[in-house]
């Protein structure tokens, strides 16, 4: 009904269409003036907002400690199953630490349930995101390139604090 | 004309000379075909507030001289059900339609391919030519989407030849003539003296015509468009709809062919209708080289104002392509039979009436 009302009220000089072509001409031309919103990506790198979901890391303490207990929630939650954690006795009473942590980034779908189920704050998803790999093998990363100092983590931290 | 003289007394023999002659066009128009692409993708680019292609050369000027190495490197696949015979020879009858055209377009007042005196006449057959190659091009392939480009392509060339054609004769009932050259000569010494501003006629009667070249001049720009399968009227190779249309199964260097014949059909309707309303190769104003006594600038000069218009004209088509959304088939028959004859139809008879006068 209002396109209707809209055919009517067009005057002689909009159904002639070029009046209006050369509108749409100045807009475009208008347009080649402004600044490009390209980000020329190899050179400039684009830094995510923290609440961007990047490949998930291991929080590792100042004092040279992993968080993670062990737990398997992780684990247990990825809807994915890329998440394989072997747990192990630690020298201090009732705790433990993860022996082998190890996530398959092919099968990762970034979906963030590890880093909200987490009850340590282990977890936590990072602003990384160029994850190529030459084969197979190399797309399981283990606990030495999963461990992340606390640090570079700040940003993250913070959001889940607020808004988790 | 100069350059004909020239190579005929350099090789002593004129069929030599006119052989050598119908090269020059190309020394021009392969250039020209890579400049116009790097422009297209940057004009692109800077309307969409992108930055367009940059990494080969500054600015990527020579982005379109590496394309030209990929696709010569490239295999040369020819489906299996295509017709072997007409899908090799649909590329090269395009591109010589589009290159024909040039034998009667006038660069400056020392060249010109063929003096002929139907010029008009021979650019409105030599484009048919066009249509084959791409009707050719598009059966050949024996792909739903290239006929159906192709037929599309057909309908649409033959119904906008009829609008230009018109605008063509009411111009020629004003000058008296169908050669190019001869009209281009005529539009000379000032801007004023252009076909748009009603040619050299008594100054009542221009200020009659006035109007109704603008209009025949919107008209032919209009079909002209339509002509050459650009943006707004696309819809042959609508990418959206038919893959590529007419040319969806060429690859490698026939594809080039395809796609120099569009730039050089591009340019070669810009140069007809600057030729026909703008004045041709003729300066808006004096020439530099009469003023300061070096009578052979004046040419150099020409050739400069033929290119500047072409070059002008080319641009506007992109501008068009990247501001207008693409006609419906039965939008794009409505325009040409509908409006498009019509108007020019009464603008051939006004302008007639007012020429009598």
């Amino acid at each position: 009904m209002i396109q209707k009302k809209r055919l009517k009220d067009l005057t002689l000089l909009e159904k002639l269409y070029i009046p209006e072509i050369v509108k749409g001409m100045s807009l475009t031309f208008q347009n080649m003036f402004r600044p490009a919103f390209t980000m020329e990506y190899p050179e400039v790198k684009f830094v995510p907002p923290a609440s961007y979901r990047g490949r998930p890391v291991l929080a590792l303490e100042e004092n040279g400690e992993e968080r993670c207990v062990a737990c398997g929630l992780c684990a247990r939650i990825c809807p994915a199953l890329a998440i394989e954690v072997q747990a192990a006795e630690t020298d201090r009473e009732k705790e433990r630490y993860p022996e082998k942590f190890e996530i398959n980034m092919l099968r990762c779908i970034f979906c963030g349930f590890c880093e909200d189920v987490c009850p340590e704050e282990a977890i936590l998803m990072s602003k990384d995101y160029e994850l190529a790999f030459s084969n197979r093998e190399d797309a399981i990363f283990g606990k030495d390139k999963l461990l992340t100092p606390v640090s570079k983590l700040k940003d993250r931290i913070e959001f889940l604090r607020l808004y988790k | 004309m100069i350059i004909y003289d020239f190579l005929s007394e350099l090789f002593g023999s004129p069929v030599l000379a006119a052989f050598i002659q119908s090269f020059i066009p190309l020394i021009f128009l392969i250039p020209f075909a890579l400049f116009a692409v790097w422009l297209e993708r940057k004009v692109s680019a800077f309307m969409q507030d992108r930055i367009g292609p940059n990494r080969v050369g500054a600015h990527g000027w020579l982005q379109t001289v590496a394309d030209i190495l990929k696709l010569i490197q490239k295999e040369d696949i020819v489906a299996t059900n295509a017709n072997k015979p007409l899908f090799n020879i649909a590329p090269v009858l395009v591109f010589a339609g589009s290159y024909l055209a040039f034998a009667a377009i006038p660069f400056s007042s020392a060249f010109i391919g063929s003096g002929i005196d139907l010029g008009l006449l021979f650019i409105v057959a030599a484009s048919g030519f066009v249509v084959a190659g791409i009707l050719m091009g598009g059966w050949a392939s024996n792909n739903k989407y290239s006929l159906l480009g192709a037929v599309r392509s057909a309908a649409q060339v033959v119904s906008y030849e009829i609008p230009t054609v018109l605008v063509i004769l009411s111009v020629v009932m004003l000058t008296g003539s169908l050669s190019l050259y001869e009209l281009s000569e005529m539009q000379t010494s000032s801007f004023y003296n252009w076909v748009i501003f009603g040619g050299t006629a008594p100054t009542l009667q221009k200020i009659l015509l006035i109007p109704f070249m603008f209009i025949g001049f919107i008209i032919i720009y209009i079909s002209s468009l339509a002509e050459v399968n650009r943006t707004p009227f696309d819809i042959p190779e609508a990418e959206s709809e038919l893959v590529a249309g007419f040319h969806t199964e060429y690859s490698g260097m026939k594809f080039a062919m395809f796609f120099l014949a569009e730039y050089a059909n591009m340019f070669a309707v810009s140069a007809i209708v600057s030729a026909i309303f703008l004045g041709g190769y003729q300066s808006p104003f004096g020439y530099l080289g009469n003023t300061i006594g070096w009578e052979w600038l004046v040419p150099i000069e020409q050739f400069f104002w033929f290119a500047a218009k072409g070059i002008f004209f080319v641009f506007v088509q992109m501008w068009l392509r990247w501001t207008l959304p693409r006609l419906r088939v039965d939008q794009l028959m409505a325009l040409c039979w509908k409006y498009l004859i019509p108007i020019a139809f009464v603008n051939l008879l006004i302008i007639g009436i007012i020429v009598i006068l």
